[in-house]
């Protein structure tokens, strides 16, 4: 028996996410086989062993170059019963979300996202969920022989000490009907580190005053090797793209540093950002709801914080 | 144009999140419930896109008696009729069975809902309705025209959008900023109660889940303040006690 995982490639890579997965299944059974779509060398697939996948199949024709969720759900549906999987793993994203609502059709199976934790097999298969949005949990019971896991982002730790894992071309059987969404182009940020993926995120509110006074955050967000992030009102103004709200309705990130600068921290903002594991709040309110939720909090003029706060990181950096 | 909104019934942003017995059930008493906010979007669209082209919309919510003020926003809105199934949706699949039994019925060119609810969070219902009736379903959407039986639109990925073409019937996850969210003028609110809302049972009772029990996160420890003129001391909390630089 083995656990098959769905791994995304970024840029010719397995997404961090992914590892995640994989170390996350390897805990439930060893014998892990990962699924890769789309352009990706041999030396980077074999990544996914160290995390603790035994196989990697990869699926390379270039039809699947395009994230195509009726695709790949038709592809993992068709590799999971060559491997004898019952138990698919993926990251939640925003591919991962809808090809794990289709392949459990497909595959007759239970299926959870946002677990946050590993399962507990003593009487059933129970998987921990975060649900109304961070504010609580749920534990469910997935009670079909065959399930979907969508692990939410952080809640795994990434092995490193596995080993070589064989890497087999993968070719599903294809079906018309499932290429019939055209993708007509791709936009993505320029910014070396995407909002989704980023490790540290330092973000702007209206307390910046204006998009002019943007450079501040990003020379913070680059000191740091940061992501840039914004609250509603500044996209909704235009200060700022959409792809940087951070909230309730926007982007939700779960980085291990969320740097607010004069956010207030409305209930909405803080739904996006409450899965950080350190949050710093920097606001000249010092009745900001936002430190309520903080780890450390500065009450002062972001004007003036901010660039003392780069110039002290870049002292330590050397 | 045919178009079905899915709406979830939902506590306020802003409620206090608390359980009874035993934390197996969710505590309603104080919450303030709404439209879920992707779903406001979704349909804030489908009004957009029957004024642009007639039609009709039909908004739809798996839920007991007590969402139906729910429903009757949504009419209030500019939805033509309701749909009520008349059971608690305890489960992605049970709530995906519901919309795809009565889509198939309706024979819609679009159905529409958010990109998730903000209760469950699971994401994953209009990915299995569109699974159910072999269509295509594409989540999360930031954008959507049609033209003819086509459908141009953009989805969020990681970092970005990407454009997208399709011909209808699809099912769609909607975000922001795909519109702005509407709301009920006077009118609407006098139209909306002799609008029709139907009470239909459950078609098919299935369930893959079971629900154990809930947890609260554990309490958060207090803020730890710094003063402003001394922010190198911000940098070596962040560097040597949360090890997050």
């Amino acid at each position: 028996m083995s656990i098959l995982v769905f791994i995304e490639i970024s840029e010719g890579e397995i997404k961090k996410t992914s590892l995640e997965a994989i170390s996350y299944a390897s805990n439930i059974e060893s014998g892990v086989t990962a699924i890769a779509f789309g352009e990706a060398s041999e030396e980077n697939l074999k990544v996914a062993g160290k995390a603790g996948a035994s196989k990697v199949l990869h699926v390379s024709d270039d039809k699947y170059n395009e994230a195509n969720i009726q695709a790949y759900a038709s592809a993992i549906a068709k590799a999971a019963e060559s491997e004898g999987a019952e138990t698919i793993v993926l990251a939640n994203s925003s591919l991962g979300d809808p090809v794990a609502a289709r392949l459990s059709i497909k595959m007759g199976a239970s299926l959870a996202s946002n677990v946050v934790a590993a399962p507990d097999t003593s009487n059933g298969f129970v998987v921990k969920r975060s649900i109304y949005t961070g504010k609580a949990f749920a534990n469910v019971d997935l009670t079909e022989g065959k399930r979907i896991i969508g692990i939410k982002k952080n809640a795994a730790t990434i092995k490193e000490d596995g080993g070589d894992p064989s890497i087999e071309t993968f070719s599903p059987d294809e079906n018309a009907d499932d290429f019939k969404v055209k993708v007509l182009s791709q936009e993505k940020a320029s910014g070396d580190v995407l909002l989704p993926e980023a490790e540290i995120v330092v973000s702007g509110g209206r307390g910046l005053k204006g998009p002019e006074n943007w450079g501040m955050i990003e020379e913070l967000a680059k000191t740091l090797g940061a992501a840039t992030a914004c609250s509603k009102p500044v996209s909704d103004m235009d200060w700022r793209p959409h792809h940087e709200h951070v909230g309730q309705t926007g982007i939700k990130v779960a980085p291990s540093l969320y740097i607010a600068v004069g956010i207030s921290g409305a209930i909405q903002h803080l739904a996006g950002v409450n899965a950080s594991k350190c949050i710093v709040v920097i606001n000249k309110d010092e009745e900001a709801p936002f430190f309520k939720a903080a780890d450390y909090g500065i009450v002062g003029d972001a004007f003036e914080v901010v660039p003392k706060l780069t110039e002290a990181i870049k002292a330590i950096n050397g | 144009m045919k178009i079905l909104v899915c709406i979830t019934h939902v506590p306020d942003t802003t409620s206090k999140i608390s359980f009874t017995d035993n934390n197996t059930k969710f505590d309603k008493t104080g919450v303030q419930y709404i439209i879920g906010p992707y779903d406001d979007y979704a349909l804030a669209r489908a009004v957009e896109l029957k004024e642009q082209s007639s039609g009709s919309i039909t908004v739809l919510n798996v839920g007991e008696a007590e969402t139906e003020p729910t429903l009757r926003k949504a009419l209030a809105i500019g939805a033509d009729d309701a749909i009520r199934v008349n059971a608690d949706p305890v489960d992605s699949f049970f709530v995906a069975n519901q919309i795809a039994n009565i889509a198939k019925e309706g024979n819609y060119d679009l159905i529409m809902m958010g990109r998730e609810s903000i209760d469950f969070n699971n994401g994953v219902v209009h990915g299995m309705v569109a699974e159910i009736l072999g269509i295509p379903g594409l989540s999360p959407v930031m954008t959507l025209d049609i033209e003819g039986t086509t459908a141009k639109m953009t989805r969020e990925i990681e970092g970005g959008k990407e454009s997208l073409e399709a011909e209808l019937p699809l099912v769609l996850g909607c975000q922001e900023p795909i519109a702005e969210w509407k709301i009920p003028n006077m009118r609407g609110i006098m139209t909306a109660r002799s609008k029709p809302l139907n009470v239909v049972e459950p078609s098919d009772n299935s369930v893959r889940t079971q629900l154990n029990n809930y947890e609260m996160p554990a309490e958060k420890g207090a803020v730890k303040m710094v003063d402003a003129d001394n922010v190198s001391e911000l940098v070596n909390l962040l560097k040597n006690e949360a090890k997050v630089i």
